[in-house]
């Protein structure tokens, strides 16, 4: 695998940004770490640009909503390093209310289109961003149809009730 | 990109005029629309619009039990469904903590690389359409012909395969299937060698792709490209070579990197890749000589359904064709991030469970969608008929894109 462990990942980081993130876990050998919305930028620019680190590819930029939780909203980031062959995951969750957070195409081009998806799914505003406009739902759309309480079907409708097919 | 004059909004010799490129243009092979403007032939600004066909699998994926995700996932890139099958699968396979036989990964790997073969067959074969060579995609259409008949022996069905089940394959692959798969292996080297021949050193072909959409590395990879596109740029990234999966750590190929990623090399480099999963296949079939020859999928009755007969006459297999299908198998609530290399690059699968029978949450890392949103800006200053050619080259599949 690859030439630095999650171990010295987590040690390299937390020294840098003491106290600013917080471990969630490492599923399947990929450590996620969270933090919050005022400093991740600097991490992101941070990992990309530490010569030991390189994290210089952005695979993927998405969002997740648990309505129950105080903060319902999270932007999941994940971050590639190419030289190490290491995955990183980070996250940040966003109170209710107020999904703003600073966008990320100033570190990468390429998170120009996931975040335009990102805001078109949940409704998470990119501050910063040169173009925030919906990208695959129409322009009108005023729901934001990721988030869990947006239906999937007509709930009207009573000839597909979800618990006769057990879901 | 070339220097042209610019010109504002409120300056009378403004003659620049808007094209609508798409969405169903006959020259964008799918519904992409770019709104251009246009300097003569030259283009001086663009702004694309997707979402055309958008049918929100990530919503639907959320109320839909592991087994009922595939065939979303063989609308992705349809043009080689096999591999986003198989991607989905062992994504669930990894969050279930199955492994599976190393014939089930050998069987997968002739599949993924057929599907690649396939994919790698159109993009080229267009492309050499869009430069006014329609020989090469003829003749080399027949073979991807032939590669949905070895699907449909395998599976059954052609376009939207469906192929695999959590845990293997939903039946062995029979003797026609095998028989075609050498017909074929014996059959396209030599028509790819010729298709090579009629491209690569062609003069007209050479002139209208050398050099044209050039990406550095280091733009490549600000915009997340990946697959033949970013290896054509010089990135040597690969995930089958970096995180294999699947046993492709048991296989001896190579990973073909291009020089400046024009439209030139990227066509060089999915032809070498057709090459090396030609390599792959033979190996495969080579390997699986030393595998039992009856095993095609993991021993796991939890999540592989029995089959019928054994449904109908013993009690066990019946108890768990019904937990599977009513959805009573506990799954551990975590949260995994699995990718292959599709056709097109990097496809991610980033699930989050919660224990339940559907996914909390799924993320398609598509890498059409990606690789997409660099066409607008990299057009700006191409003429227009440069701009048609690099977007038959970066192969945008409308289902993957769209989602």
């Amino acid at each position: 695998m690859g030439k630095i462990t999650n171990e010295e990942l987590l040690k390299n980081i937390n020294t840098k940004f003491e106290g600013q993130l917080t471990l969630v876990g490492e599923p399947f050998g990929l450590l996620t770490l969270e933090t919050g919305r005022e400093q991740i930028i600097d991490i992101l620019t941070y990992l990309k640009t530490d010569l030991s680190l390189q994290f210089i590819y952005l695979t993927d930029i998405t969002a997740i909503h648990y309505p129950e939780q105080e903060k319902p909203i999270g932007v999941i980031y994940h971050l590639h390093s190419l030289i190490n062959n290491v995955r990183i995951r980070i996250k940040v969750f966003l109170p209710d209310g107020d999904f703003h957070i600073p966008t990320a195409t100033t570190v990468w081009d390429g998170a120009n289109w996931m975040e335009r998806e990102t805001y078109d799914y949940f409704g998470v505003i990119f501050d910063g961003h040169p173009d925030l406009r919906r990208i695959l739902n129409v322009d009108d759309m005023t729901a934001f149809p990721m988030r869990k309480e947006f239906p999937l079907e007509d709930p009207n409708r009573v000839d597909k009730k979800d618990y006769f097919f057990g879901r | 990109m070339q220097n042209h004059p610019v010109y504002s909004d409120n300056d009378p010799q403004n003659e620049l005029s808007t094209l609508n490129l798409g969405p169903t243009h006959p020259a964008t092979h799918g519904v992409f629309q770019n709104v251009l403007q246009l300097d003569g032939e030259r283009i001086v600004s663009g702004v694309s619009t997707i979402g055309y066909i958008h049918r929100a699998f990530e919503k639907i994926a959320e109320h839909r039990p592991f087994y009922q995700i595939t065939p979303l996932t063989d609308r992705l890139n349809y043009c080689s469904s096999p591999i986003n099958n198989m991607g989905w699968h062992m994504t669930v396979e990894k969050l279930l903590g199955i492994e599976t036989p190393k014939r089930v990964d050998y069987l997968r790997i002739i599949v993924m690389e057929l599907a690649r073969i396939s994919d790698h067959i159109i993009c080229n074969g267009v492309l050499g359409v869009d430069t006014g060579a329609f020989t090469g995609f003829l003749y080399m259409m027949e073979y991807r012909e032939a590669i949905y008949e070895i699907y449909e022996e395998v599976c059954g069905s052609r376009l939207t395969t469906n192929i695999g089940r959590i845990g293997g394959f939903e039946r062995n692959f029979n003797a026609i299937a095998f028989s075609k798969l050498r017909k074929f292996l014996k059959e396209f080297p030599p028509v790819l060698k010729e298709f090579e021949s009629l491209f690569n050193r062609n003069r007209i072909f050479v002139d209208r792709t050398k050099g044209v959409a050039e990406v550095t590395a280091e733009a490549a990879l600000s915009y997340s490209w990946s697959g033949p596109l970013l290896r054509a740029a010089g990135v040597d990234y690969d995930v089958r070579a970096m995180n294999p999966y699947s046993s492709y750590e048991d296989f001896d190929f190579e990973v073909p990197v291009g020089e400046n990623g024009d439209v030139y090399s990227r066509f060089l480099v999915r032809n070498e890749e057709m090459k090396q999963s030609l390599r792959l296949i033979e190996q495969a079939l080579v390997k699986l000589e030393k595998e039992p020859t009856d095993i095609f999928h993991a021993d796991v009755p939890e999540f592989y359904l029995p089959p019928k007969e054994e449904v109908y006459n013993n009690m066990e297999a019946l108890i768990y064709h019904f937990k599977i299908v009513m959805g009573e198998v506990p799954t551990p609530a975590t949260e995994v991030y699995h990718s292959v290399e599709g056709a097109n690059g990097e496809l991610g699968f980033y699930l989050v469970n919660d224990g339940g029978r559907a996914p909390y949450r799924l993320h398609f890392r598509r890498p059409s969608f990606i690789n997409y949103q660099m066409y607008a800006p990299m057009s700006r200053g191409m003429l227009l008929s440069d701009a048609i050619i690099n977007m038959s080259s970066l192969n945008v599949i409308a289902g993957e894109l769209d989602a």
